[in-house]
């Protein structure tokens, strides 16, 4: 691998509310080698903007390391807010400042000469497609826009890396699929190296490394093709005419590992489906369930993601369990 | 601590920007004074006058009439009501319906002739201002008639006239002769208003930027704590000069409130007095998890300059403990130095020690604010 730009070990980070304790980021460690488009995958609370903030020094950590461009997150932090862009997830710019007037703050306290703020400005502006909005304030701005001035600003003093903060949350797909190119052309003009936390699995499918964090600890990590790889077998899709009943029927046959339900379709894990698909008609047919045809799909990000955080969460509540009869063991 | 005056320009800029977009928080910064100014000029009157008054007059002679008369024209008193006894009159206060009652003995004339004339003054207890007022008024009337008739007795030609004795100066009130409200109220006020106005505003600012998520943008960049501190004092210190101009200003030419001393010299103070009240409003804002918080405690601090720094009371009278609190107060001080300077004229020489202890105040909050400025979020 080459060069690691962002990297955590054994990262750890407990927030206290009074008496109680909880976890964020459990253990976790991750690294980020340079030009890479490095997406944190998870579902809502598994630790992604915990672990974010406190790469940037912006939360304390409870325990491990963590640090970006060889400075560490808490001793070296300015060093890192100089060098790093940034996007919050709820990032609110200053909503009563113009989008001018906002590229200019961000060039000025991050140093950025008066020469340099005139070349790269409108480049910037030009580039995230906001030219002709230079004097809206930025809070009358669409969401879209928005997230473009957030990149936009957070590019102004040419950072080598920028960590961004499900950068599309609440943003229309028209505007997320132009967020998504500026971004890949960043990386492949620049050799930016790009961090980005999201849930949308559309979007991990466009980073070159993916690591999926539940419960505050990493589960699976590497390239997408290697993460769908993790997942054995190959997949049928179906449509019955009654999903719930169809998953009673089909739970636990011989050769099913999984069945994930999509709206009113049915995602079935097998281990062959040249083997599976008679035995899985046959069985709906004897529950008097119809269907559409069988088709074999390929195997996605969304169906390995949901696979890989529900065996993860059997082995949670297994290790509970585990805990449990060993301590009802002491107390006999 | 690092100051790289670039980022703090850049900073102040922004922060100038935002609060002049602000019509709301302008319109309250510049209102809330003059409102204020207006109320305690025109509703708020220490001296009460006028005050509903019932006599009781047992004497019925021209002497005890000259009395009355005298107690009317002093416009303290309206003689609303005569009754028959000092109990009717007790009853009649119990009432409401007047809130002084003024008792003449029978034997009043023969008194008088004797030297030893005395007159009872029942007051309504339950109405400080009216008990103070009609108190003095009273007291100051029955002195003059019995110099005046003591005066005559002494000499029976009366060809002197009885203002001209040299003994009626012996009260004399220095600065503010005729006692005008305004003219005592209004270098406190100024005091008070300005801090009332700095503490809350700046102790509102950071949380709100907390509150709002705004702080997280500007927290990822190298901006240093004590530069986002100055930042957010530099725009409000320019409008609360402003607005005290403006106090100071309809004080002066709306309400004829004299200014005896040094303009230059009281900007100043006032600079460094209200560049106080901002930094311990920053001081509370770093420590308020809410804006809820944040306010109630810049309020705490507005009871406390409104009961203790002498603005009402004299501190002079307080137990030790409150003088200590009054202490900590920024307005305590300054409203020593406002009147020493606006009402007395007096110069640096006589306010410094206050002076130093307001610039050593606002250095500690500037310097504890910044450094309990969190640079994280949690």
């Amino acid at each position: 691998m080459n060069e690691i730009v962002i990297s955590t070990e054994g990262l750890v980070k407990i927030f206290k509310t009074g008496k109680e304790e909880r976890c964020a980021v459990n253990n976790l460690t991750l690294q980020v080698g340079r030009g890479e488009t490095y997406g944190l995958i998870g579902p809502d609370g598994a630790g992604k903007t915990t672990t974010t903030r406190v790469i940037l020094g912006l939360l304390s950590r409870t325990s491990g390391k963590s640090s970006v461009l060889g400075f560490d997150s808490m001793k070296e932090t300015y060093a890192i807010r100089e060098r790093v862009g940034y996007i919050a997830q709820q990032n609110v710019l200053p909503a009563d400042l113009t989008v001018m007037e906002n590229m200019r703050f961000f060039a000025s306290v991050q140093s950025v000469s008066k020469e340099d703020q005139k070349k790269r400005i409108p480049e910037l502006l030009g580039f995230a497609g906001l030219s002709d909005f230079t004097g809206r304030l930025t809070g009358k701005l669409s969401g879209g826009m928005k997230k473009k001035l957030a990149l936009a600003c957070s590019l102004i003093h040419s950072p080598q890396v920028v960590l961004l903060d499900e950068p599309t949350l609440g943003v229309d797909p028209v505007s997320r699929r132009e967020f998504w190119n500026l971004l890949g052309n960043l990386r492949a003009e620049q050799g930016l190296t790009i961090f980005v936390c999201t849930p949308y699995m559309d979007e991990a499918e466009r980073c070159t490394q993916i690591g999926l964090i539940y419960a505050g600890g990493l589960i699976a990590s590497g390239t997408p093709a290697q993460i769908k790889a993790m997942i054995p077998g190959q997949v049928i899709e179906l449509t019955p005419s009654n999903a719930e009943a169809a998953q009673r029927l089909l739970g636990g046959k011989e050769g099913i590992f999984e069945i994930q339900n999509y709206g009113e379709k049915l995602h079935i894990l097998v281990d062959d489906f040249a083997r599976r698909a008679a035995q899985v008609e046959a069985t709906l047919a004897a529950g008097g369930i119809v269907h559409d045809d069988l088709r074999q799909i390929e195997i996605r990000m969304e169906e390995a993601f949901i696979s890989l955080v529900r065996r993860q969460a059997g082995r949670n509540s297994e290790i509970q369990s585990v805990l449990l009869t060993a301590r009802t063991g002491e107390t006999r | 601590m690092e100051i790289n005056l670039n980022r703090l320009y850049a900073l102040i800029y922004k922060e100038t920007v935002q609060l002049l977009r602000d019509r709301r928080l302008l319109l309250f910064i510049f209102g809330l004074p003059i409102l204020e100014l207006f109320l305690y000029g025109y509703a708020v009157h220490m001296t009460v006058y006028h005050i509903p008054m019932a006599v009781v007059d047992q004497s019925q002679d021209s002497q005890s009439r000259d009395f009355i008369q005298a107690l009317v024209n002093s416009q303290y008193f309206d003689w609303t009501m005569n009754s028959q006894s000092q109990a009717d009159a007790g009853l009649a206060i119990d009432r409401g319906e007047v809130k002084v009652a003024v008792v003449i003995p029978p034997d009043f004339s023969a008194s008088l002739a004797r030297g030893d004339a005395s007159v009872l003054i029942m007051l309504d207890g339950t109405d400080n201002a009216a008990v103070q007022s009609g108190y003095s008024a009273a007291s100051l009337v029955a002195q003059n008639e019995a110099l005046r008739l003591t005066a005559t007795k002494i000499n029976p030609g009366g060809a002197a006239g009885s203002g001209a004795l040299p003994i009626t100066a012996s009260t004399q009130v220095l600065y503010n002769p005729d006692l005008i409200d305004i003219w005592l109220i209004l270098p406190g006020l100024v005091g008070l208003i300005l801090q009332t106005l700095g503490i809350t505003q700046a102790a509102l600012i950071l949380v709100r930027d907390r509150e709002m998520g705004t702080v997280e943008p500007i927290l990822a960049t190298p901006v240093r704590p004590v530069e986002i501190i100055v930042s957010k004092m530099a725009p409000l210190l320019g409008l609360c000069l402003l607005t005290m101009a403006v106090v100071v200003g309809l004080g002066v030419f709306w309400f004829g409130v004299p200014f005896q001393g040094s303009l230059f010299l009281y900007f100043w103070m006032s600079l460094l007095f209200i560049a106080s009240c901002l930094g311990l409003g920053l001081l509370i804002s770093v420590g308020a998890q809410t804006q809820m918080e944040a306010s109630t405690n810049g309020l705490l601090f507005m009871l406390l300059g409104m009961l203790l720094s002498g603005f009402m009371y004299p501190t002079s009278i307080m137990p030790a403990l409150l003088r200590w609190i009054a202490a900590l107060v920024p307005v305590t001080y300054f409203i020593r130095i406002s009147r020493a300077i606006f009402t007395k004229g007096v110069g640096l020489n006589f306010i410094w020690s206050d002076a130093l202890v307001l610039l050593l105040y606002t250095l500690v909050v500037i310097f504890a604010a910044s450094k309990s400025f969190k640079q994280r979020l949690d």
